[in-house]
């Protein structure tokens, strides 16, 4: 089934293929030490999460959420232990091999991180424009219908500068999927968007990972977005980290989880499956109307 | 004394490993040089704020080393009388030395620091992280055009300056102390040979320009990211480039033979 993200019903890619069969250990973190300075990041976690599936990264400020997706991404080398990224051991990795392995990875940056010198079409567009074989026109008209997709439209020729907070971080999510990765990477996707978008932006998550396998990990502190969607919690807490399905970790006696979800990430978790409902309900509508 | 010499020899090991950085990162453009894309449209703009938005900065401060250096001549030759040297001085002086280490310095504090500071905030900000997660090489995409143009715009900054300081020494000598324009401009035409003298300054703003291209380029790639870092690797790439244009200025006039 195509995937359409664009105001004319048209696919990204022209070619989304079934989500490949899950594998367990698609992203494998296997007990990785990190220090920064005197500051112990951590203590040896092991995390493992499948092709396919939302991620959920949690865990209070300086826990290491945002490094974990920076090591998944091979931007942050492990003081001991391993990476793999879809059985390759990204420590093994020349800079060179890592990009190609990056072809393959999208990732939303906390900050956007987009080049303040160039338009949103440059900047959206620049990843097509070094790796895919397009001309102006397909490149623009790519990128267009991406941004669409993220709730933006006649933004192209604005610089960075010139646009709002949320409006930014749409782009730099933008920019992120454009080139349809297998994997992506989302430090704070929700962060300084308004509610409208914030649902926007997670039905669009939703969706491409129903259609196209997309396997997405992400870091959030909006609980109920993060929640619905996600099908593994990572909680990152002291150095160690804890993994489960939301299910699982709710039912379960952690002290620690129990503490760092407090009682209202404990009643979203009580209402999941109410939750999650209106997501995959707007997902379905999404679907019929790209088949109209 | 111990302590002494542990200081010392760590300082030292700290400059090693600096320089081999800094070597490895010159390696790095080097390679990125003959690699497609070209970068061309990344290199002209770069050549834009490296050349012509210091072309009124050099002109201004060549004109006015040049009334200096005119006045001061002019007198000091008229002790001797033999102000009719003034343009041959001038221009040897000038084009030898002054031109290319002037210019060298002035376009370290102006273009040199801006890339220093563009580079790091782009660090700062994760815009080189964003590059890397895009598979884009930052040293190719960011670095390597603007160590180009800064390579490429001294020597044409250089050329600019000699002839603004030329001009500025011409208005003092001939228009202000009295001294026939045409003495002036024989002695100078006299003096000033191409081979040996306009080669050496070619070459010397040429290897300033590649230190400075460099320099400004690997501080602003290795500094700390944040505000206080890029603050710190923008002041360290003046102080260095500033340093290794002097000394690389007398060992190539060691070289050349004077």
């Amino acid at each position: 089934m195509p995937t359409s993200l664009g105001p004319g019903g048209s696919t990204l890619t022209g070619s989304a293929e079934p989500a490949a069969s899950a594998g367990e250990d698609y992203i494998a973190v296997r007990d990785v030490h990190l220090s920064f300075g005197h500051r112990v990041v951590y203590r040896g976690i092991d995390c493992r999460m499948r092709k396919g599936g939302i991620h959920l990264l949690l865990g209070g400020s300086g826990s290491g959420k945002s490094t974990l997706l920076r090591m998944i991404g091979g931007l942050q080398r492990p003081d001991r232990g391993d990476v793999t990224v879809a059985d390759r051991k990204l420590s093994e990795l020349k800079e060179r091999e890592l990009g190609e392995v990056r072809k393959g990875i999208g990732m939303l940056f906390q900050n956007g991180a987009l080049l303040d010198s160039m338009s949103v079409l440059d900047n959206v567009g620049l990843p097509l424009r070094e790796h895919a074989n397009l001309s102006r026109s397909e490149v623009a008209e790519r990128v267009s219908r991406v941004l669409y997709a993220v709730g933006l439209t006649d933004v192209e020729a604005l610089l960075p500068r010139e646009l709002s907070g949320g409006m930014l971080r749409r782009v730099a999510f933008a920019r992120a999927i454009v080139m349809e990765p297998e994997i992506l990477l989302c430090d704070e996707p929700f962060s300084g968007l308004d509610p409208l978008n914030v649902t926007r932006i997670e039905e669009l998550l939703v969706r491409l990972n129903s259609e196209l396998g997309l396997t997405v990990v992400v870091t959030s502190h909006h609980m109920a977005s993060s929640l619905r969607m996600a099908d593994q919690m990572i909680l990152l807490r002291d150095g160690d980290c804890v993994a489960g399905s939301p299910e699982v970790l709710a039912g379960g006696d952690d002290e620690g989880v129990i503490e760092f979800l407090g009682e209202d990430g404990r009643a979203y978790l009580a209402r999941l499956n109410e939750l999650r409902e209106p997501t995959r309900e707007a997902s379905g509508r999404e679907r019929e109307r790209d088949h109209r | 004394m111990r302590g002494l010499v542990q200081d010392l020899g760590a300082a030292s090991m700290s400059l090693v490993e600096g320089l081999g950085r800094v070597a490895v990162f010159g390696g790095a453009i080097a390679r990125c040089l003959v690699q497609p894309p070209t970068r061309f449209g990344f290199f002209v703009r770069a050549l834009y704020d490296a050349g012509v938005l210091s072309v009124a900065l050099i002109a201004l401060s060549g004109f006015t080393v040049g009334m200096v250096l005119g006045l001061q001549l002019y007198t000091t030759l008229t002790r001797f009388g033999a102000e009719e040297g003034l343009g041959a001085v001038v221009g040897l002086s000038l084009v030898r030395e002054l031109g290319p280490v002037v210019c060298g310095l002035l376009v370290t504090g102006r273009a040199g620091s801006a890339v220093t500071a563009e580079i790091g905030s782009m660090k700062a900000t994760e815009q080189l992280d964003g590059l890397r997660m895009m598979a884009i090489d930052p040293v190719h995409f960011v670095a390597m055009p603007r160590a180009l143009a800064l390579t490429v715009a001294m020597p044409l900054l250089n050329a600019l300056f000699i002839v603004f300081a030329i001009a500025g020494a011409y208005v003092i000598g001939v228009s202000n102390q009295g001294l026939d324009g045409g003495v002036y401009l024989a002695g100078l035409e006299g003096a000033v040979r191409f081979a040996d003298d306009v080669g050496q300054s070619l070459l010397k703003s040429l290897v300033f320009g590649v230190l400075l291209g460099l320099i400004s380029t690997y501080k602003g790639h290795a500094c700390s990211p944040d505000a206080a870092g890029v603050a710190r690797a923008t002041t360290s790439t003046v102080v260095t480039a500033s340093v290794a244009i002097l000394l690389s200025d007398y060992v190539i006039t060691a070289l050349w033979g004077v």
